[in-house]
């Protein structure tokens, strides 16, 4: 009797596991048919070529965002990848070094910190000081939540490099840095890009740091040191606003975001699952 | 010799770096102080115990900030904590092998939306639903605290649903990568003694207790920290209010609406001071639950060494 409960705990508990999946699938899967369903209706060509039109006139694209925001997680990679690679290179590199571990504890730290409070930084340091909103500042904002990504992505990469091949660079009279840059990195080279692919999908969809850094532009700029318009921003703007035709472009941008952010995590599976193979094979 | 002087000016050049990466994380701490320093100066701690919220008359209170952010992540995190663990025992130990990698695409793909688009999702979709369900509450149950007000869909609820949602998959990924980490031998050694399924599972989440409460409490910091989907269902009105379906308002939510609309010096600091105790409530709770899952993580490192008896060699 006593073995029959236990057996029938057990089974609600493996249904419960097998629920919680379910459950999980559930809102994704109604929010990817909204936003297929909502973003399809609003989206054509001109969704991309045109600029938006003014309140009351039909139609009209975000032209304008997503050059934006191609320009300002251009802007973030720029200062991010170095950063970040050179980082993951020294923790790496230095694995046991008290300095390793506080740039590791600073990189583990800096995933953590809220998006908003980021653009609350660099509202301070890049947009105050200039008494202009920028594009500089977005792209800057965007950068740092990038670094960490690429810093802990690079370090676990570069450590699965075989140690082999390292030694047999400095075996021929490699210096470190040649060690690193001729042989390890090329090494985890396509692990790293897909590392960095994944950091720009994450900030691609980034609204909060860019609300008072980039701000939001009607105009199409490309100067950096104008306020720029980005499609997260933009969305947020035609979301809350009372208009049906607004909301409408507001799908069609999110389409856009989850298609990009999808795209990017199937290529980087897809990557990744290469690499795994080569590393069996 | 000269070998040796390039390794350091390598070394030398990679930390300059290294040191970039934490000098972003200690300017951010000193900047947000300095840019709110009107504020702290002024109003002290009376700053976070204060209920009014009145730019105009140049009063700040942010207790109904605080109340806001903790209330909303707590509830997020009593519905999202057990499916998640759910979710994460379902892929570590329960699943067939072909589904695992697509169960974890899948699982992941929730983390990859965009906060925003949830937010979008939250206001035509969520709201209405939330909206919908109060009004179909049935009257003795309204007369709760916890139930009271009227229906206006945006609210309490509607945030925490979407903290949930969102929540999920961060604790789930971390939670599997803990149950991982435990020996096989846990189990085997409850499956050896009779154990149930459930039991010899209960043994493994035993054996990773902090692990997994280093993964819940990461979910926690990723909740106080969410903006733009909260922002957007939540209601924004600061008031401390019990009720799930009142309008609220958060922390992060305070600084996306206002932020641009700061007239005087003294509302953006009020305003950058709660980005300051935001920044600093999420370095504690990130910093508490890396501690954890570090003891975890290193399965070498936790479990003192013993020498492997031919058994255990075999089992590894």
């Amino acid at each position: 009797m006593h073995t029959r409960r236990r057996a029938i705990v057990s089974q609600l508990f493996v249904v419960f596991c097998a629920a919680s999946v379910l459950l999980a699938l559930v809102p994704l899967a109604f929010i990817l048919f909204f936003v297929v369903r909502e973003g399809i209706q609003a989206l054509n060509l001109e969704f991309f070529v045109s600029m938006p039109k003014p309140v009351g006139e039909v139609g009209g694209g975000m032209a304008n965002s997503i050059v934006g925001t191609l320009i300002l997680s251009g802007l973030g990679s720029l200062f991010a990848i170095p950063v970040g690679i050179m980082s993951g290179v020294y923790m790496s590199e230095y694995a046991g070094s008290r300095m390793a571990s506080a740039i590791r504890f600073a990189a583990d730290t800096l995933n953590g910190v809220p998006s908003i409070v980021i653009g609350v930084f660099v509202y301070g340091i890049a947009v105050l000081p200039f008494k202009q909103f920028s594009a500089i500042a977005g792209g800057l904002a965007l950068g740092i939540m990038m670094i960490p990504i690429i810093a802990r992505t690079t370090e676990e990469l570069l450590l699965l490099v075989p140690h082999t091949m390292r030694e047999g660079a400095l075996a021929l009279g490699a210096t470190r840095a040649r060690a690193v840059f001729s042989v390890v990195l090329p090494a985890a080279a396509p692990g790293i890009i897909t590392g960095v692919v994944l950091a720009l999908a994450r900030i691609a969809g980034e609204t909060a740091p860019l609300l008072f850094t980039s701000f939001n532009n009607r105009y199409f700029t490309v100067g950096l040191t104008q306020p720029i318009s980005s499609l997260t921003v933009q969305v947020f703007t035609y979301a809350i606003s009372p208009y049906q035709d607004w909301h409408r472009q507001a799908w069609a941008g999110a389409l856009v975001l989850v298609s990009l952010v999808l795209l990017c995590s199937l290529l980087a599976r897809f990557a990744t699952r290469k690499l795994e193979g080569l590393g069996r094979g | 010799m000269q070998w040796a002087r390039k390794d350091l000016g390598f070394r030398i050049s990679t930390g300059l770096f290294g040191l970039v990466l934490i000098s972003i994380v200690a300017a951010i701490g000193v900047e947000l102080t300095r840019q709110s320093w009107l504020s702290i100066s002024k109003f002290g701690f009376a700053f976070w115990r204060t209920q009014t919220w009145d730019p105009v008359a140049g009063e700040f209170g942010a207790l109904p900030f605080i109340w806001g952010t903790l209330y909303s992540s707590i509830i997020a995190l009593l519905i999202a904590t057990p499916v998640a663990l759910g979710i994460a025992i379902f892929i570590a130990e329960l699943c067939p092998a072909r589904f695992r990698q697509p169960l974890v695409f899948l699982t992941e793909l929730l983390a990859a939306i965009p906060s925003i688009v949830y937010g979008l999702w939250g206001i035509f979709v969520l709201v209405p639903l939330v909206r919908q369900f109060q009004v179909a509450l049935p009257d003795p149950l309204r007369v709760l605290p916890i139930f009271s007000g009227p229906p206006f869909g945006v609210g309490m609820l509607s945030a925490a649903l979407i903290l949930a949602i969102m929540v999920v998959p961060f604790t789930s990924s971390v939670a599997r990568e803990v149950l991982k980490s435990v020996p096989r031998t846990q189990r085997e050694a409850a499956y050896a003694l009779g154990a149930t399924r459930f039991e010899a599972i209960r043994t493994a989440l035993y054996y990773a207790r902090t692990g997994i409460i280093g993964a819940i409490m990461l979910g926690f910091g990723r909740a106080l920290g969410e903006t733009m989907a909260v922002t957007m269902v939540i209601g924004n009105n600061p008031q401390v209010s019990l009720s799930l379906f009142a309008p609220q308002h958060t922390m992060a939510a305070v600084i996306a609406n206002e932020f641009t609309e700061a007239a005087d010096d003294l509302y953006l600091h009020a305003l950058i001071e709660i980005g300051l105790v935001l920044f600093i409530i999420t370095l504690i709770i990130n910093s508490l639950s890396r501690l954890l899952l570090w003891t975890i993580g290193r399965p070498g490192k936790a479990i003192p060494k013993r020498t492997p008896t031919p058994v255990q060699a075999t089992a590894a």
